[in-house]
Formats: C-alpha cells, structure tokens, sequence
C-alpha cells in the first residue's frame, strides 16, 4: 500500500486513551471552577429536600410500616382479642394495631416474648400474652407507654362483660424491637435515596453544562476530528465522576469529623441490613450506576441541544421522569416483596435506588451481586446508545441544522447504527 | 486535472463523494485530487457544500457515496495524527491558558501533555505571541485566539494541513501573517488545503483549485488551468465611436465609457488590428488581459454563485473589521 504506513501512532488515539486525555481536561477545569464550589455545597440541598419529603414520607412510612403486635395467649382468649379489635377499630381507626397471632396456647403452656422481640423478627413491635383478665405487654418502652391503655381496652371488650371494666395490663420491657429494626433501617434507606437522588441529578446536570458550555464554544469540532466521539462522550462521563469521588470524599471527611465531634459513630445509628461497610460500599456502586445511567441520557440529550435553551427544554421531561422514578423506588420500599418492589428493582433507571434500599432494609448479600450485573450490562447499553446519539447528533451543518426540528426521536434513535454517522471506527 | 488511481504522490483523492442530511443533499459528486506539499485553495460561497466536504475527507463525518483517500488510506482516521484541522467554527476553552490550549490539542492528536505544552510555549515565541503564553483565552484578541488555535492545529506536526475558512475573521495584517503561515508549512513539504470564499487568497496562494458550487465541483485543477478556461480579455480604447471596423469585433463586445471590453478572438490579435488599422479606429490603447481567477470563477460556476461568493467575502470584510 501507497502513502503513509499505518501504525498505531498514526491513527487516531485508542479510545481510552483519548478518553483520558478528555476527562483530564474536564476533571481539572471542573475542580478549578467556581461550578466545584456550589457542588460541594450540594449535600444541603438533599438535607433541606430530605426534611420536607420527611413529612410526606413519614406519613407514608406510618401507613406502611405500621408495627403489628403479636398475640401469644389461649386459643378462645385469642380469638376474644381479635374480635375485639376488629369491633374497636371500626371506631378508633387507625389507633388500633395490626394483631398478628404468633402461637395459640395450649392450656398451661408459657410463651417468652422478649427473646422474640429482641430477635428483630418481622414487624413485631410489642406481643400480648397471659390472658383476657391479666394480659401482659411486652415492647420497648416508648410502645408499653403507647398501648397499655389501648390493650386493656380491647381485653375489657374481649371479656364482653355488661361492664366494661378494664383489667390491669402487665408491662415487661425489652430493648428493641423487629419493628424498631425496620422503622430505623426505613430511615436509614429512605436517606440512602434521597441522598443518592440528590447527587445524581447535580451530577447529570453538571455534565450536561459543561457539554452545552463545549457546544457553546464551538470545540467540539476540534475534538471529533482528533479523538473518537465515543471517547468524548466517556470522558466527560467520567471525568464527572471522579469529581463526585473528590466532592464524596470531601463530604465523608467533614461528616465523619462532625459525627466524632459530636462523640457519635455510625454504629450509633440503625445498622443497615448488611453492615455500615458493605452498605457504604453498595452505595458508591449505585451512586456510579445511577450516575452513568442518567448521565448517558443528559449527555446524548444534551446533543442535541444547539442552545442552553433548548437544553433546559430537552432536559426537563428527563428531570422529571427521574423524579418519578425516585418516586417510584421509594414507593416499591414500602411494598416489600410486591409487583413494585420487584419491577423497582429491574428497571434500570429505578434499581440503584431500589437496590440500595435493600441494602439498608435487608441482610441478603446476593440480590445486590445480580442487581450490580444487571445495572452494568444496562450502563453499557445506555453509554453505547448514547454515545451513538452523541455521534449522530453533536455535529451539525446548516443544512443538516435546519431540518433538524423536524425529526422524531423514534428516527433519530432508528439511525443510531445507521451508516454514514459520524466517524467513530 | 486529472484524477489518477492511487498515487503515493497525492496527499487527497477523492471520488464522487457524496452526502445528504435528511432530505439536503449537500455535497453532490465530489471529486478532489491534492498533490503532496501543495497548497489547494476550496472555493466556494457559503453553503456550496465545503465544510461538508473537508468532514468527510477529514473522517469526522462519513459519505454516503463515493470514496477518498488521505494520505494514502482509506480511513482518514488511519492517520488522524498526521492531519492538522482548523474548523471554521473556532473553538477554545476561554479559561485554558494559551500554551495550555495548544498542549491540549497536541494532547489530542497523540502527543504526551508535557511535550505538548512545551511546544506550545515555543510556537508561541516563533509567533511573536511568547508574552501571551500564560494569558487565559478569553484574555486575548480574537485574531490572537485564532493564531493559538492555528498554533494547536500544528503542535504535533501533522503532513497535511486541512483550515477551513481560516482568514474569516482576522484583520488585514494578521490575514498577511497567516499567508506567510502557510507558505512556510508548504515550504517544509507539508500539503495545506483550506477552504475560503475571498478569491483573493486563493489566487494568491494556491497552485491547485477546486471549486464548489451547489455540492458539486465544475472544476478541480491548476490555476493556470482555471484561468484558461475562458480566453484572455481585450480591452480597446479608440478615438472614433463608430465605422465600419466595429464589424470586425466579436459579437460579445461590452462597452464601457471610452473602452471597449471583448474575449481575445480565436483567429488571434493580428486581423482585428489590421481592420482597426484600415478603418481608421484610431487606436488610443489596446492591452490583452489574461483572465483573473474571478473571471474564471463566474465563467466556470456561474453569475450567481459569484454573486453570492462576493457578498460573503464582503461580509467577511465588515466582520473583521
């Protein structure tokens, strides 16, 4: 062959290569911008939404996680109770526990409660035994100052005696309880979206400026003639995200600091179903799923985008289907178990939330391994579709430009493969 | 010119190249040949299909039809960090720092960063811009911009040099400097082709042509070629208005004022000057002008695109200053 041999380092750099050569552009404009400065300040911003959505959610958690209590008493005592409770809420509603029948007596036989409730099974949050005329009620302590008066009430109409007369209600007092657990690993997962939520969308959207912002000045004409798009399209995409690792590691260092100055740790608060380490662990592999996933979507959004404008108008259906997908994951973590617990945790978009979730509400290590498969054969679909897109669309002519409104996202995604896109082989 | 198979001697081939956006064809049949070490002037109105053109040839963007060759390879890709490439729409980081900028673009085309950089110091110094080395972009004129940007095309000394528009935009010195520019890679072997719609340029520097009107290319050759393709003009002054030696001038005879404008006849000089002669013209001054490479133009793409060619340049003009 004629003309100049081809060798390695006559073509154009190897895509990594080039990727690299991109993200440590961006990594190091980003990191020198006062855009870092506003994105370390990000973490408030999802502690200020956090607390609003608490009122919502907390409701929400009231209504789902509503702690049952056992009955562990003679099988006619137990069946007087559930009557009982039945009649009684029809009138007091909502004031009324769950009962849950945990073992039905035989005559003589004794029942430990407290071992039961320590060992955080299930929803538990207090059992009654003895019986119709001397029961007992073992909780923790906030729960036999919450439903003594509730469980003596039902007993007395259990009795069905002319008079109702209240029988005195025995107290025993444990530690914890399964409920406790759950409503403690609730928070904890319910935090564990909001904060993951929060800081994926600052990221998307801090990526889709800088993309505009490139646009805006005319480079990336420069960079399609030297460098594969696709590297352009993975730089950028991760260039963000070792800046999110520097703004984490920022954050984990002045939220450590403060919980040490305030003599905590974290085994102080409710421990995730498995552990602080694999859940923290679990989070960073989420967040960067999460993250590449929706940062995909805004970047090969954002190519199509010729103006800011035109960007905010792009990009805001996304904004919204994201939040409807927080949404949904938060939703699916009260369903536990359900059709939308499980179609949560598939969909691509919701399962970093979901998934953390779990990781926060149960102790199962595997769920977590299929779920992070699954996640990254989907992060390599969108990053391959989007940088298609990206290539497709980024460059534009004026004749091209011109008709451009005119095409459906159907067509455009349609000839993502087709031949003549821009070069990237 | 013609367009010979595969040559080592030829930097671009190119054949029937065509591309359409949507339903816009843009570039209709494009066929381009570049000799090594040589400078070749695109010219062409706004919109006759160049910047598509130059994509292609460049790989950014592939053609639907027809095929080229860069520097003896299919995919000009193969060889992407021997080109050096100067989009029309410039494009710098304004907070990247003017050496920074040059050592980015060499970064980009296979050059370590270190090196790149420095390099970028000494392009600058060459330039007599080595002050302006450590100033952010958006601290420089914009003609100073474009000359670190040209710098960023060169840092990783490329063979074959593509500028699209590159006077667009610079006043008149630094369009002087950017001529010497290119004189100067030409000089040292490396092949320039850029795209441009001031004739002016073009006739200046360029050995080779190619002109694009309406995605198509009515011509692809030398200048001399170009200009030859219409004859050379005669322009006649004579004292008497009118005799009958006026039947003796071509058909097409414009007249304007005192002069009298015609093509060279093809009989050549010496019959019409004995009828001027014999019939008493009275013959105040007669030149013969080889055709400029605007006459070759209009003749060769038309009115219209000339017309269109002009208004851009003027646009051009009013821009940069």
């Amino acid at each position: 062959m004629s003309g100049v041999e081809i060798t390695a380092a006559n073509g154009r750099l190897p895509l990594w290569r080039a990727a690299w050569v991109v993200a440590r552009r961006d990594f190091v404009a980003i990191l020198f911008s006062r855009a870092f400065i506003f994105f370390l300040l990000g973490p408030l911003f999802p502690l200020v939404v956090g607390s609003l959505a608490a009122g919502v959610g907390g409701q929400v958690q009231n209504q789902i996680l509503s702690a049952d209590v056992g009955l562990a008493m003679p099988t006619p005592d137990v069946d007087a109770m559930l009557a009982a409770r039945e009649e009684l809420a029809g009138k007091l509603g909502p004031a009324i526990p769950p009962f849950v029948v945990v073992r039905r007596l035989q005559p003589g036989e004794d029942f430990a409660a407290a071992p039961l409730l320590e060992g955080r099974e299930g929803q538990l949050a207090a059992i009654i035994t003895g019986t119709l005329d001397q029961p007992t009620l073992t909780a923790p302590e906030a729960n036999l100052a919450r439903w003594s008066g509730t469980v003596a009430y039902i007993a007395a109409t259990a009795r069905q005696e002319q008079t109702l007369a209240y029988p005195p209600v025995g107290t025993v007092a444990v530690a914890t309880s399964g409920a406790d657990q759950n409503r403690g690993r609730y928070g904890t997962a319910r935090t564990g979206q909001v904060v993951l939520f929060m800081l994926i969308m600052l990221l998307a959207g801090m990526v889709l400026s800088n993309l505009v912002e490139e646009k805006g000045n005319k480079i990336i004409e420069i960079l399609a003639a030297a460098v594969p798009m696709d590297a352009v399209f993975m730089g950028k995409l991760f260039a963000m995200l070792a800046i999110s690792v520097v703004g984490i590691t920022v954050w984990g260092t002045a939220g450590a600091t403060l919980l040490a100055i305030g003599g905590r740790s974290l085994e102080d608060l409710a421990s995730p179903g498995v552990g602080w380490p694999l859940f923290l662990a679990l989070a960073a592999a989420y967040f960067g799923m999460g993250y590449l996933l929706l940062g995909a979507i805004f970047l090969a959004v954002g190519s199509m985008a010729a103006t800011v404008r035109e960007v905010q108008t792009l990009s805001m259906p996304v904004t919204m289907s994201q939040i409807l997908v927080f949404l949904f994951a938060s939703a699916a973590l009260t369903r536990p178990g359900e059709w939308v617990d499980h179609a949560a945790m598939v969909f691509p978009l919701s399962s970093p939330f979901a998934m953390l979730g779990h990781a926060a509400m149960d102790e199962a290590v595997w769920p977590h391994v299929l779920a992070l498969a699954w996640q990254g054969a989907c992060v390599a679909l969108f990053v391959k579709l989007g940088a298609g897109l990206f290539r497709k669309r980024v460059l534009k002519s004026g004749p091209q430009g011109a008709s451009r409104k005119s095409r459906s996202l159907v067509t455009l995604v349609r000839g993502l493969f087709s031949k003549g896109s821009a070069g990237s082989a | 010119m013609d367009f010979p198979t595969t040559t080592p001697e030829l930097a671009i081939e190119a054949r029937g190249l065509v591309k359409r956006f949507d339903e816009t064809l843009a570039v209709d049949g494009v066929d381009l040949a570049v000799p090594r070490g040589s400078i070749t002037g695109i010219l062409g109105p706004n919109g006759a299909g160049k910047t598509t053109t130059l994509r292609m040839l460049l790989g950014i963007i592939d053609p639907d039809e027809g095929y080229r060759r860069v520097l003896g390879h299919d995919n000009p890709r193969d060889v992407a960090r021997l080109i050096g490439y100067l989009p029309e729409e410039r494009g710098l980081y304004p907070s990247m720092k003017a050496y920074d900028a040059i050592g980015y673009m060499g970064a980009l085309r296979g050059l370590p960063l270190k090196e790149a950089r420095n390099r970028g110091r000494a392009l600058l110094e060459e330039q007599g811009l080595g002050h302006a080395a450590d100033r952010q972009i958006r601290q420089l004129s914009k003609g100073m911009a474009q000359i670190v940007q040209l710098l960023g095309t060169l840092v990783h000394e490329p063979q074959l040099v593509v500028l699209d528009e590159p006077f667009s935009g610079l006043d008149a010195i630094n369009q002087g400097k950017l001529e010497v520019l290119i004189r100067g890679l030409a000089d040292r072997g490396v092949t320039v082709i850029f795209s441009t719609h001031v004739i002016a340029h073009a006739e200046r520097l360029c050995e080779g042509i190619a002109i694009i009107a309406g995605g198509k290319v009515p011509f692809a050759g030398r200048v001399d070629e170009a200009r030859d393709r219409i004859p050379a003009q005669v322009r006649l002054e004579t004292s008497a208005d009118a005799g009958p030696w006026t039947a003796a001038l071509p058909a097409s005879t414009r007249k304007v004022g005192q002069f009298r404008f015609f093509p060279l006849p093809e009989s050549g000089i010496e019959p019409l000057l004995k009828a001027l002669i014999e019939g008493n013209a009275g013959i105040r001054s007669l030149s013969i002008e080889r055709a400029g490479l605007h006459d070759a133009f209009v003749a060769i793409a038309g009115e219209a695109a000339a017309a269109r060619l002009v208004t851009d340049a003027g646009q051009d003009e009013e821009q940069a200053a």
